[in-house]
């Protein structure tokens, strides 16, 4: 280091660039691997629709895309009104379970966190079994059974994350009292959970049990809309806060030194992450793996600048969740496995293969 | 121009006063200060306070066209185990709270700034991978890539050997007056207050105890008074003044350094 005013100057002359050029190549390398992420998405898209009860020719499936009038009627049939809905249902309920996660680990400094840790899906889980099993219907003015469910589902979980907000307020709760406090709430609904199955019928219990593994059979076109919606509501906010989330994985002493309010940000994020954790398992049940995993796939392939990030994460949700989605349709031929069992199944080997061949650390 | 000025600074954790009643006369750009104390005398706090991370009574007087952005603290070293890499960790400092693209210009600072304080080759390094000493090294970067005209710097220099620790306040001294900023720096070593600062703050026991130059405030009267220890201000054969502890005041611990 030079100890005079010509030192310093002279100096940086000479080694400006050095770190420039690591720079450059870093941020090539990530939109290189976000790139192609999005192509095995695609791909993976292609793929979980070609694959059903009657298998379809990728050639076919691609053709459906931009000429449908060269495929056969009940090939764009299955492939737009059923099958389609699954696919993309996949891709967004997967995108946004991982954001979910990727920012809860950000905001709790966490790497447990996910939408998970909170209660927000158990306390899901608790509210859409009071339609299952009891009909209890906590919005009144629901009649349909298909609505009914999702929306107990939803109220109970924003209920959920409206609590953890307000003791979030609250002067001098730390990031480990909201983990704690998220931990209690999912024994609590854990224990609710298992009441309300005791007192259900057989059949009801059941559909209670089915509901929990989460399914993607559930899905519909207005439901991936509304779940499209959200994400793409919610996901300029993060952009546009992408300094600020990537500074508070410095600590929150380093973030707030560089402008950041710290427990403004933490709050509402916390507010929109439950906002994007419980409309899709509101939807299709639980499907706890990918909003703790994708996160961490995504951090180790591509760092933590929360602009590569969180495209990042969004893209490794959808895509183990579409993943899971063929191999659901592959395991069994003609019968297709609970979505939320498969991703484990799916994610796990491969989650633990990256931790233990990555350089990097996952946390 | 660049001045500031503390006027009845307070604060309080709950219902714990932690500061109080804390006015300076005015600091002027080209200014080192340092701030010292005993322990938990409050200031970091005082820092936080200045730099608006904080509220509590009081006010900071800030200089004709300046704004409360142009202070920036630099917090105690504080480890990370976020997977960026040191150039990354520089520009994110120095783009908070603007757009989302880094510009030429960005990187031009970044690199100048890392190659002032000879960081450069901590590039692709990882932050959680650093030392303590690195880590602080990169701390004053994400300070200096924001460009303040006044600087908090909060025991900058604790991690560092004794080289580094040398280095960096040199650096300092000289970045106050090529800058024309006004760098505040929280200091246990005496003897570094006395060669690298021009006027120091004594704070104990959440108040202000005394301000004025640095000949004027490191007196062994003081250093009795804040720090209970018997000492002596000489001047060594290059005629820099050094404190040198003969011992501890107290009851019942008379240690005495031969």
């Amino acid at each position: 280091m030079p100890s005079n005013t010509s030192g310093i100057a002279a100096q940086a002359a000479s080694e400006v660039g050095a770190g420039r050029g690591h720079y450059h190549a870093l941020v090539w390398r990530r939109q290189l691997i976000l790139a192609a992420m999005a192509i095995a998405l695609l791909a993976c898209l292609c793929v979980d629709l070609a694959l059903g009860p009657s298998n379809y020719a990728l050639a076919d499936v691609v053709k459906a895309f931009y000429a449908p009038e060269e495929v056969s009627i009940q090939i764009r049939v299955v492939l737009w009104e059923i099958r389609m809905p699954i696919a993309l249902m996949a891709i967004v309920v997967g995108a946004a379970l991982s954001v979910a996660g990727a920012q809860m680990q950000t905001i709790l400094n966490n790497p447990l966190a996910s939408p998970f840790t909170l209660g927000i899906s158990a306390g899901a889980s608790f509210g859409a079994a009071l339609a299952l099993a009891f009909g209890v219907a906590l919005f009144p003015f629901v009649g349909a059974l298909d609505y009914l469910v999702p929306i107990n589902a939803f109220i109970v979980a924003m209920l959920t994350a409206g609590l953890i907000h307000l003791v979030s307020m609250r002067r001098g709760v730390s990031v480990q009292t909201i983990v704690l406090l998220g931990i209690a709430l999912v024994f609590c609904f854990n224990a609710l959970l298992a009441l309300v199955q005791f007192f259900a019928s057989q059949q009801a219990m059941a559909a209670v049990v089915f509901w929990t593994m989460g399914s993607l059979t559930k899905a519909t076109w207005p439901k991936f809309w509304i779940t499209l919606a959200i994400l793409l509501a919610v996901m300029p906010i993060f952009v546009k806060r992408a300094w600020a989330l990537t500074a508070m994985r410095l600590g929150d002493a380093k973030a707030e030194s560089f402008g950041v309010n710290i427990s403004r940000i933490r709050l509402e994020t916390l507010l929109l992450v439950s906002l994007l954790a419980a409309i899709p398992v509101s939807f299709v049940g639980t499907i706890g793996f990918v909003g703790l995993v994708g996160p961490h796939i995504a951090r180790m392939l591509i760092g933590e600048d929360q602009r590569f990030f969180m495209p990042a994460a969004a893209l490794c949700g959808a895509l183990l969740l579409s993943a899971s989605s063929i191999v659901s349709k592959m395991l069994i031929p003609g019968t297709i496995f609970p979505i939320g069992v498969v991703t484990s199944l799916v994610g796990i080997p491969f989650f633990v293969s990256l931790i233990l061949s990555n350089q990097k650390r996952p946390w | 121009m660049v001045s500031i000025q503390l006027e009845e600074i307070g604060a309080k954790y709950g219902r714990t006063q932690i500061l109080s009643g804390i006015s300076t006369p005015q600091f002027n750009a080209g200014e080192v200060i340092a701030l010292i104390g005993p322990n938990a005398a409050g200031k970091s706090t005082l820092f936080r306070r200045m730099a608006g991370l904080f509220a509590g009574p009081g006010t900071v007087i800030l200089g004709a066209d300046m704004s409360a952005a142009a202070i920036c603290y630099m917090p105690q070293d504080t480890s990370s185990s976020a997977l960026l890499s040191v150039y990354e960790a520089v520009v994110l400092a120095r783009k908070q709270g603007s757009s989302l693209r880094v510009s030429p210009e960005d990187l031009a600072i970044v690199d100048s700034t890392m190659a002032a304080l000879g960081i450069t080759e901590l590039s692709e390094r990882n932050v959680s991978d650093l030392s303590g000493g690195q880590r602080q090294l990169v701390g004053v970067a994400q300070t200096l890539v924001r460009e303040p005209k006044v600087l908090l710097m909060d025991e900058p220099t604790s991690a560092l050997d004794l080289h580094r620790q040398i280095e960096v306040l040199a650096l300092v001294r000289e970045l106050a007056q090529q800058r024309g900023m006004i760098i505040f720096i929280a200091l246990h070593d005496l003897n570094h207050v006395l060669r690298f600062t021009d006027k120091a703050m004594v704070v104990a026991g959440g108040g202000l105890v005394a301000c004025g130059t640095v000949e004027e405030i490191i007196t062994p009267a003081m250093l009795r008074r804040v720090y209970q220890v018997e000492a002596r201000i000489e001047s060594c054969s290059r005629g820099l003044r050094h404190v040198i502890v003969d011992g501890v005041v107290s009851e019942k611990v008379k240690m005495a350094v031969a």
